[in-house]
């Protein structure tokens, strides 16, 4: 062995040395590792427990629970139903088409879904948001993606509360929807109140009480890993709920106005002579509100959009008609108002009438003529057009617009129907601004027939109805009655109008019941079976618009050139309970079309719900 | 020689040997390792988020361990010496081979699979090799060690390094040069070398950078200087370990309380940074107990090396228990942020077999240099 060459002896020494200085050397780096930790641990404690408390803790914010809606009967109108969802956070999906692939085995997903989560993919975001998928998950659907949760990263399922509308396309227009929060309202709405808040009211009573339903938000102090998850919830402050609304609608009468459509276009508003309170308010045809919680799909959006019934459109407050004859109680009133002529009154009609200096000839609409002895009432009976050419002629349209302006014509005076439009009572300074050129006697006896420049919209003819129906008594139209068991407060209201002899009320109002018990009667077909006293008029509307180059071979569109159907009424004629009005376009025969829609309603009413039901009416609570 | 002569007559005559004697173990060294290593359990279990599984894993693995060391130390020191040159020639092949036909893992090549039945890392088992074949190479020379020997010592030693750098394994490689190293120190190396070796090493280092290293490897030395330049990509482990370690402060947030690793904000919180689990769970009293117990294994471990029988041993065991102490220093030193981070286990803490049953061998080669000495 070479080792006895060499001196043990030494060698040990060295290596006893050398270990001794090792010994060193490791407790020099010991220390070295103290004095860090030291550091770490003792000197700079406080930064780093204050950096691991702010990496755990995080403040979050709750959603609120969104106020109810009821009808005035207590029937629900907008719950919130819980559902489970199942949402993708892009960021913790390692590979999307093979994780939607998955998804797509096991629950299934239709194209809707899939092309609606891809347009939500490539839509702005936060990062790390979860983007839902598919909503309303059965509980089997849950069971299979529980047990493949290994397989899906970053796939979660989430409860949460979703907005229902129970009665469906029936309150769609009335109530609106809500719908997820879009790039443009996220910049408009502050975000303390809707950091949580994934869905917001986008038109209808949802929208015009937002702040309202919506609610107070909560927060909570919440201890999450890593990955955000949060495992414990350190301390809560709860969200406060939204308001529950409880609305003048009744939902029997609004589901049997919409029925009595059957699909027809057209639109109904009654409404509450004693306290402006809409009963029923009805555009046909409708939508499904449901839609558009989660997010309609192009495809159903683009044929509800496109299609010809132009079913997404509000024709209640928005559809603006010429209101025809339905404007000759009013216009009457003006008439008797301004003193041009009387009850007594009798002149001829030869079918025409002529202005001086005009050679257009004004046709009464039955060629023939109403014969000899036409007065007001006959002329509200009869409808007799000559009778409004002549005292329209002697009025003028300097008293007559400012007197139609008193029931609502030309501006929204409703007061919580967002969204209503103004429609158009034509002045001098109008003509002038958008027509460019003078007012013409012409144009008055044309705004005497409701045509011409007028429009209005079905809310404001069952307004003004309603206004006529109360003897001049200002309510304005509202959907909601009670906010929290609150009464909706009206602070501000037109002033009531008040005519030099108010017995002209019940004398036009007897005229009105004549147009449906009078022989002559343009709506005496309604008269049989009546076991109520009811006022009405008809009117019917020219349909414009159709351009002279424009196709219209099709009979679906020579159909849609008929004239629009428009009837007012109100009842009992001794004490107004209901003021209706009817339009129905392209409805041609208002006695054979819109008048029966509006006496189903009112039957309806009279005869089956309690006649002042306020809260508590029909289902006695 | 008369004492020690008279010493061994005196053991010798003695008629009972304890039971660690017949077992070729050091009573005391063991009781350390088996406090060390359930310890070790406890700080897992927790470190793991309550994974008794991996808990029970490990404790095969230790037990596994501790049954190799137990078998190495029967071996006389003699056999290592014969072993050593053929193990490092067969070591280097298997070096060679992983970079051929190796398996990968993470963007690098360590392992090799035998049979396609079980893999195993060439890169652990030079841990122990290399330091066997310095000493082997030193034992048959003069002490300390002329200029032609710490040549061929070079040669010995940086062969398997750069191997397992190009792996690529920093950490190993560098473990490895340390480990082979410590054997040139130990056996007397001269100051004057000493400061020669480190002028070289800061002359080297550019090339080290530009020639040799990866990406991966620069941008975890750039992230050691600054770490906060990138918070989120490979600056968060280093600013979360320390956060755990910081705020753990002087008592710790409790066993299984501590929110930096039981919330998941700590990364390879079971195995590399399990040091951070326990420092924020345990507290800076905790830290220096453990300290305690790794100076404790390492003083123990010395003083056994320097008791064996020959230069061969002496420089083996001194050079094992140094290498040990240099795993320790390392992982905690890159957890806590004084070191660049690279990928050293906390010995016989974090989870992971390869090391245990590497360590463990190096602990059977110690109490085999020490159990034999009285021949």
């Amino acid at each position: 062995m070479s080792f006895a060459l060499k001196d043990d002896r030494s060698e040990k020494d060295i290596f006893a040395h050398r270990a001794i200085l090792a010994s060193v050397f490791v407790l020099f780096l010991m220390l070295v590792l103290a004095g860090r930790m030291y550091y770490l641990q003792v000197i700079k404690h406080d930064v780093y427990a204050t950096k691991s408390d702010n990496n755990r803790v995080q403040l979050q914010s709750v959603a609120p629970i969104r106020g109810l809606i009821f009808d005035r009967n207590g029937v629900l109108l907008a719950e919130n139903l819980p559902s489970h969802s199942l949402t993708v956070v892009i960021e913790r999906v390692k590979d999307l088409d093979h994780t939607l692939a998955l998804i797509d085995t096991l629950v299934g997903l239709t194209d809707d879904e899939k092309e609606s989560f891809t347009k939500r993919v490539n839509q702005w975001r936060r990062p790390y948001e979860a983007i839902p998928i598919k909503y309303k998950l059965s509980e089997t659907a849950i069971a299979k993606l529980m047990v493949n949760n290994p397989f899906l990263k970053g796939v979660q399922v989430e409860a949460e509360l979703i907005r229902h509308y129970p009665q469906g396309a029936d309150f769609a227009h009335v109530l609106g929807y809500v719908g997820q929060i879009n790039e443009r309202e996220k910049k408009r709405l502050d975000p303390s109140r809707y950091k949580a808040t994934r869905r917001i009211g986008k038109i209808g009573v949802e929208r015009y009480y937002e702040d309202l339903l919506h609610g107070q938000p909560g927060y909570q102090k919440v201890e999450t890993n890593a990955q955000g998850r949060v495992l414990k919830v350190l301390e809560r402050q709860s969200p406060l709920p939204g308001r529950n609304l409880i609305l003048n609608i009744d939902s029997v009468l609004q589901k049997k106005a919409y029925d009595a459509f059957n699909g027809r276009r057209g639109s109904l508003v009654a409404m509450d002579p004693k306290t402006g309170g809409i009963l029923a308010m009805v555009s046909s045809p409708s939508f499904d509100p449901n839609l558009f919680v989660n997010g309609i799909s192009h495809n159903k959006y683009n044929s509800l959009r496109d299609s010809l019934d132009k079913p997404l459109f509000d024709r209640a407050t928005r559809g603006q008609y010429p209101p025809g004859s339905t404007m000759k109680p009013f216009i009457g009133l003006g008439f008797l108002e301004s003193g041009v002529t009387d009850w007594a009154e009798r002149i001829d009609d030869p079918g025409w009438y002529m202005l001086e200096n005009d050679e257009r000839v004004y046709r009464d609409w039955k060629r023939t003529g109403h014969g000899h002895e036409i007065g007001l009432r006959q002329a509200i009976i009869q409808s007799c057009d000559t009778f409004f050419y002549e005292m329209s002629f002697r009025t003028g349209i300097d008293f007559l617009n400012p007197f139609l302006q008193k029931f609502g014509f030309g501006k929204n005076t409703s007061l919580d129907v967002g969204n209503a439009l103004p429609a158009l009572l034509p002045t001098r300074e109008w003509k002038k601004a958008n027509r460019g050129r003078s007012w013409y006697a012409g144009d008055t006896l044309n705004l005497a027939l409701g045509q011409g420049y007028m429009l209005a919209t079905p809310l404001q003819l069952a307004t003004a109805m309603n206004v006529f129906a109360a003897k001049g008594k200002w309510h304005r139209a509202k959907l909601v009655q009670f906010i929290d068991g609150e009464p909706l407060l009206e602070e501000t209201k037109p002033d009531d109008i008040i005519i030099k002899n108010p017995d002209d009320w019940g004398r036009m109002g007897l005229a009105m019941e004549g147009v449906i018990k009078h022989y002559l009667g343009t709506a005496r077909a309604l008269g049989r079976d009546l076991n109520y006293r009811l006022a009405a008029k008809t009117g019917t509307a020219q349909v414009v618009g159709i351009k002279q180059n424009e196709e219209y071979d099709s009979e679906a569109l020579k159909e849609r050139q008929r004239d629009h159907a428009l009837f007012v009424s109100y009842a009992p004629v001794e004490d107004p309970t209901i003021a209706v009005a009817v339009v129905v376009e392209n409805g041609e025969s208002a006695g054979k079309t819109a008048g029966p829609i509006a006496k189903k309603v009112i039957d309806e009413f009279l005869n089956n719900a309690s006649v002042d039901a306020s809260l508590g009416g029909r289902y006695g609570w | 020689m008369a004492g020690d002569f008279s010493r061994q007559l005196d053991l010798g005559g003695t008629s009972s040997k304890s039971i660690f004697q017949k077992l070729h173990l050091d009573g005391k060294l063991l009781g350390l390792l088996l406090l060390l290593s359930l310890g070790g359990l406890f700080i897992l279990y927790s470190a793991s988020g309550q994974n008794m599984a991996m808990v029970y894993r490990q404790a095969v693995y230790l037990g596994l361990g501790f049954t190799l060391m137990l078998i190495i130390a029967q071996f006389h020191p003699r056999w290592f010496l014969i072993a050593a040159p053929w193990m490092y020639g067969v070591g280097v092949i298997a070096l060679l081979l992983v970079i051929l036909v190796g398996v990968g893992a993470k963007g690098a090549q360590r392992w090799l699979s035998v049979f396609g039945v079980f893999r195993f890392q060439p890169s652990e088992i030079m841990k122990l090799v290399v330091p066997m074949t310095m000493a082997w190479f030193l034992a048959s020379r003069l002490m300390p060690p002329k200029l032609n020997v710490i040549a061929i010592s070079m040669v010995i030693i940086f062969v398997p390094t750069l191997l397992v750098m190009k792996q690529p394994d920093l950490g190993t490689s560098l473990l490895i040069a340390a480990s082979g190293l410590f054997v040139l120190l130990l056996g007397g190396l001269s100051a004057r070398w000493i400061v020669i070796a480190l002028v070289t090493i800061l002359a080297i280092a550019p090339v080290m950078w530009y020639g040799v290293m990866h990406d991966y490897q620069k941008q975890r030395v750039l992230t050691f200087l600054d770490p906060e330049s990138d918070p989120l990509g490979s600056g968060w482990n280093i600013i979360q370990s320390k956060t755990a370690i910081g705020s753990g402060g002087l008592e710790g947030k409790g066993w299984m309380q501590g929110t930096q690793s039981q919330l998941e904000f700590l990364p390879e919180r079971h195995t590399d940074f399990i040091i951070a689990v326990f420092a924020e769970e345990h507290g800076l009293i905790g830290v220096f107990l453990l300290l305690c117990l790794y100076l404790a294994i390492v003083v123990r471990g010395l003083f056994m090396a320097a008791r064996a029988r020959d230069s061969f041993s002496r420089l083996l065991g001194g050079a094992l228990v140094v290498t040990f102490f240099i795993y320790v220093f390392v992982n905690i030193g890159m957890v806590s942020g004084i070191l660049p981070v690279v990928g050293v286990p906390l010995p016989l803490i974090s989870y992971g077999g390869t090391s245990i049953v590497t360590l463990m061998a190096a602990f059977g080669v110690i109490m085999s240099v020490y159990s034999h000495r009285q021949m």
